[in-house]
């Protein structure tokens, strides 16, 4: 069992014979504020004061503050000790992380709530994410760190919370917006299910490497990996084939093979799908589905793609009703309105042809005219 | 440390509102050779339009399969900083919690062993210590495990299990998410750090169907609470909201999906037989109304992204569990389902890859499970069914015509 010492430490000597796994993760009672601890399992309500600040109040009418502020997930050092100094300040050293990787400051003593806020403003901290606006984006390593990132994730993050920032401090939108990323289609974003979501996706077919296949890869794994059947063996090259009818760019081969390089910096770029949610409110868990096929990898900031995102966000905003998430809006007024008042095109791409593309072929009369 | 690199493209990264990572690389830049590195690297990435990070690689720590993942840059030369910039995976506090003696502790260790920089956290649940050296491994995982903190889960291992914020800090957890995740991680430990199964699998535990951590679309196991029992209304606060400007017949009774609210102006009235539990008005009506036990999961299995049959998203198995500590009914099926899958899985098969392959029948009855109603959406369509011998005896139209 992970047990915390009294007081952390760190020898200048290390010897790994004192090493012992399987301990686990410390208890997160070791974690817990008092008041969170004295009230466990026990709270009564709560209310949203302010887009980044909310109180909830248990049975015992004991009350704890949580003020919440953005983060870019990727931390230095620095930045995470001045949290814990201002934690220390304010909130007797606790605090917690959001799972979409905002910093929640928690404070057990009102007094200390308007001093805490007023020293985040002063040092620039973005408050806010609570509430029915926009919280902060979910996203993968990208460039930073990924070997099979077709986009950059951390710097399209960026430009879409600039570009969205006053529905995270100050603005409402209908219900939450979940904006997500992941820098290509294995996905580690989880986009599939969030209301506006990007993802990077391959355009050309993979680049074999012949000279090295029979090193680095294994042929089994390799054909298993293509979802379409594409990958045949080349035996006199100890190699393999692809069928440039069926590879549909995915990259899964890559991700077992890295003799099959696909990224391209002409023709990678970015998908954008829409709304999906996994909350079962209302209506149950969603898939997102496509709205823009494809636009190009415009480092740093992605203007073609923010652009497209305030089309669908602005839509949305001026057409939902209060309470629907992204996707129930566009459920309600059907897909063929969804394109005509963002003004995105329907494209060939927007047809699925793949394995269950036919339960999305319209088997009905019942369809609003739109132009 | 003087300024290594011109980085005119990351530099526009740190105009705007939102927090700029690029600051944050810059911060560990100014201390550290690793993060200036990562710092060029990026930048020829922006300028180029491509990773630069080559494919994987082996690292790891004696007695572990998992917890470190190897990265190595394809631009050694250019950036020997980050010739190996390799990722540490820590188990998180469940709930995310943290003191600020933690984060210091894990700060000085990273300054000395690390790059400076982090991921809090990374899409899994860990914390993320991104960039170090093979020859830093064994002292870092050993000074953790001397305070208390072991590596996460990577590869084909059971990944970190992780919650929602539950009974902690909200009223409507139904379950303690909290203790469950630490006590499965607990439970798992040979499963989590070394890999011995087909494919990843993971656990996500949250405390009521507004699934904040997003279980039914991420997990290949999703535990997520619900309840029996009536929604218990405290009509005075109910009309506090009216009286407020909830528009309750529009913005409560119209979104019902069971169509089971009215409003009279005065009192509302809950048919609690036809609610679908889907918390909607729960949560609009945050104090008024509240659900009541019996309190349990719904467990669901199969999510994942994509490759290679396309996304799903987890599917019910089991409509209600209580979940009372030790959980036993839980391990127990867990461990069921893992037999059957490293029996039956492909390499690279997920769980609910390889249910669709084999059939949701032999899942369920390796799980010991009956079939029940609320497992579909609707019974199927088409007369194809696989008849087993043991079905030709069985004869319920004598029990259901009597």
């Amino acid at each position: 069992m992970g047990e915390i010492p009294e007081k952390f430490f760190i020898p200048d000597v290390v010897d790994v014979k004192q090493r012992k796994t399987d301990i686990g993760p410390p208890h997160y009672s070791n974690f817990l504020p008092p008041v969170i601890k004295k009230n466990y399992g026990n709270w009564k309500t709560h209310e949203i004061l302010s887009p980044g600040l909310m109180v909830h109040i248990a049975n015992s009418g004991d009350k704890i503050w949580t003020v919440r502020v953005a983060s870019p997930r990727l931390l230095s050092t620095d930045t995470l000790r001045e949290i814990a100094d201002i934690a220390d300040k304010y909130c007797d050293g606790y605090f917690r992380f959001t799972t979409r990787n905002n910093i929640e400051f928690l404070v057990s003593d009102e007094s200390k709530v308007q001093p805490l806020i007023d020293e985040l403003n002063a040092k620039k901290f973005m408050i806010g994410g609570i509430g029915s606006r926009v919280s902060n984006i979910v996203h993968t390593q990208g460039w930073i760190h990924c070997h099979s990132a077709a986009v950059d994730a951390s710097a399209l993050v960026k430009a879409i919370m600039d570009e969205f920032a006053d529905y995270f401090t100050t603005k409402e939108t209908p219900n939450k917006v979940r904006f997500a990323v992941a820098c290509c289609t294995n996905m580690c974003g989880a986009v599939h299910c969030s209301d506006i979501a990007y993802v990077g996706i391959h355009r050309k077919l993979p680049r074999i490497d012949h000279d090295n296949f029979k090193n680095v890869c294994e042929l089994p794994t390799t054909m298993a990996a293509c979802p379409t059947a594409a990958i045949t063996p080349d035996p006199a090259k100890k190699s393999i084939k692809i069928n440039p009818e069926k590879c549909m760019y995915c990259g899964n081969c890559f991700s077992v093979c890295p003799a099959l390089p696909i990224a391209d910096p002409e023709n990678d770029g970015v998908a954008i799908v829409v709304g999906g949610k996994v909350g079962n409110l209302r209506k149950p868990p969603m898939f997102s589905k496509l709205a823009v096929a494809y636009l190009p990898n415009n480092p740093p900031r992605w203007p073609e793609v923010v652009k497209a995102t305030r089309k669908i966000f602005d839509a949305y905003i001026a057409g939902a009703k209060k309470h629907e998430r992204v996707g129930e809006w566009i459920e309600r007024i059907g897909w063929e309105k969804f394109f005509a008042v963002t003004g995105l095109p329907f494209t060939f791409q927007h047809i699925d042809d793949w394995t269950y593309a036919f339960k999305t072929f319209r088997t009905t009369t019942q369809f609003k005219w739109t132009k | 440390m003087t300024k290594k690199y011109d980085t005119p493209l990351l530099d526009e990264l740190e105009k705007g509102p939102f927090p700029s990572f690029v600051t944050e690389i810059k911060k560990a830049a100014a201390k550290n050779p690793m993060a200036a590195d990562e710092l060029g690297q990026l930048e020829k990435s922006m300028r180029d339009k491509v990773t630069y990070w080559k494919h994987g690689g082996i690292v790891g720590v004696r007695g572990y399969g998992g917890g470190v993942i190897g990265r190595y840059s394809q631009l050694a030369d250019e950036f020997p900083g980050v010739a190996h910039f390799h990722t540490v995976r820590v188990n998180q506090p469940a709930g995310l919690f943290y003191t600020s003696e933690t984060i210091r502790f894990i700060c000085d260790l990273w300054d000395k062993y690390g790059s400076g920089l982090t991921n809090f956290h990374g899409s899994t649940g860990d914390m993320v210590l991104l960039g170090t050296v093979t020859d830093n491994l064994e002292p870092l995982a050993t000074i953790l495990s001397l305070n208390g903190f072991d590596l996460g889960g990577s590869g084909s291992a059971m990944r970190t299990p992780s919650c929602c914020v539950g009974p902690a800090r909200c009223e409507w957890s139904m379950i303690d998410t909290l203790d469950i995740t630490y006590d499965l991680t607990q439970e798992f430990q040979d499963e989590l750090h070394r890999p011995q199964f087909p494919y990843k699998f993971k656990i996500k535990t949250v405390g009521c169907p507004v699934d904040c951590n997003a279980s039914i679309a991420r997990a290949d196991l999703s535990i997520i609470g619900t309840w029996k029992g009536p929604i218990e209304i405290d009509q005075d606060r109910v009309r506090d909201y009216a009286k407020k400007g909830v528009n309750i017949q529009e913005e409560i009774v119209n979104f019902c999906p069971g169509k089971c609210i009215t409003w009279d102006g005065n009192n509302l009235a809950i048919n609690n037989s036809d609610c679908l539990h889907c918390m909607h008005c729960i949560t609009k009506l945050a104090g008024a109304l509240k659900p009541t036990p019996p309190f349990g999961a719904v467990i669901l299995i199969g999510a994942k992204a994509p490759f290679v049959i396309g996304a799903t998203l987890s599917w019910v198995i089991v409509p209600f569990m209580e979940l009372k500590p030790p959980y036993q009914e839980l391990k127990d099926m867990i461990r069921n389902m893992w037999d059957w899958w490293n029996e039956y899985g492909k390499n690279r098969e997920r769980i609910g890859e390889l249910i669709i392959r084999r059939g949701m029948r032999e899942f369920l009855e390796v799980c010991g499970l009956e079939p029940t109603p609320e497992m579909v959406k609707e019974p199927r369509n088409d007369p194809f069914w696989f008849w087993k011998e043991e079905d030709l005896e069985k004869k319920p139209w004598e029990e259901f015509l009597k």
